[in-house]
């Protein structure tokens, strides 16, 4: 039976993980252009977030040093609060009007 | 050869998570997909040796954060949303968009790879602990201040959720 160490042992390389958190975010791109619930863009925000996250550890590690780890647990900490506020104010649009849609809620728009 | 069929899971698992997140109708099976993304770049972490982001992204993230969207996703009431057309009219020139600055990333990426020079990584003392110790070392020694802001900015989420969502203060 082989050493476990040993098959652990083989690298992904970075351009892995770099492509797939490109995939990732353009997912998550897409989705907060085309979607038209309130909530689903906010995930859609969320995903993009966790994407850059997994590039700054993928770095990180290539690297040997854990400031890629500060940077996306910080990256997590402002998304936990950007989170709160933002769906608080989806609950204050919805109690006023009663609706979701992006298309609706456009009192900014020039 | 096992690390690259570990990656293969998560990395199917995060894509399909996030591809779902963007398609499904109803907003609370967006969320559970959502946290199944989350769940595999998890994965993801625990492979790159970040433990304890690993366990900051199972609490935080799809213990913390996830539930607050089902929450407001249980306290609106989306029936009527579900029943609507779901992407914008324009939804081709985003699609489009999004796809475009992801070719771009890409293309700049693979042709861009031998001319990315990174430093050599730096060997680090001999790590007693893990990674949770050598983490804390560095976040409270380097970024002493940028922690403290943060718990300020979490300060500031917390009177702004209140203002936001109680009726009369």
């Amino acid at each position: 039976m082989p050493d476990l160490a040993q098959l652990l042992a083989a690298e992904v390389p970075l351009s892995w993980y770099l492509i797939l958190s490109v995939i990732l975010f353009v997912i998550g791109a897409a989705g907060f252009l085309i979607r038209r619930n309130i909530i689903t863009v906010f995930m859609c925000i969320e995903l993009m977030l966790n994407a850059v996250n997994l590039s700054f550890i993928a770095f990180s590690h290539k690297l040997k040093m854990v400031d890629g780890h500060i940077y996306s647990f910080f990256v997590m900490v402002v998304a936990a609060a950007e989170a709160a506020v933002g769906l608080a104010i989806i609950l204050t649009v919805f109690k006023n009007r009663e609706t979701l849609e992006i298309d609706e809620v456009s009192s900014l728009k020039l | 050869m096992t690390e690259t069929v570990f990656f293969y899971c998560f990395a199917a698992l995060a894509v399909a998570g996030a591809i779902l997140t963007v398609t499904m109708r109803n907003a609370v099976h967006c969320a559970i997909s959502l946290i199944a993304s989350l769940g595999g770049v998890a994965g993801l972490y625990l492979m790159l040796h970040a433990e304890f982001l690993f366990a900051v992204q199972i609490v935080l993230y799809i213990g913390g954060i996830m539930v607050l969207f089902l929450f407001v996703i249980m306290l609106v009431n989306l029936e009527a949303a579900a029943r609507e057309r779901q992407f914008h009219r324009s939804w081709v020139g985003g699609l489009l968009c999004a796809g475009g600055t992801g070719a771009m990333l890409a293309w700049f990426w693979l042709r861009g790879a031998g001319t990315l020079r990174l430093p050599p990584a730096v060997q680090p003392t001999p790590r007693e602990g893990g990674n949770v110790e050598s983490l804390a070392m560095v976040l409270f020694r380097d970024y002493l201040v940028p922690f403290e802001l943060a718990s300020l900015l979490l300060l500031v989420a917390i009177v702004g959720g209140v203002m936001m969502a109680k009726k009369r203060i």
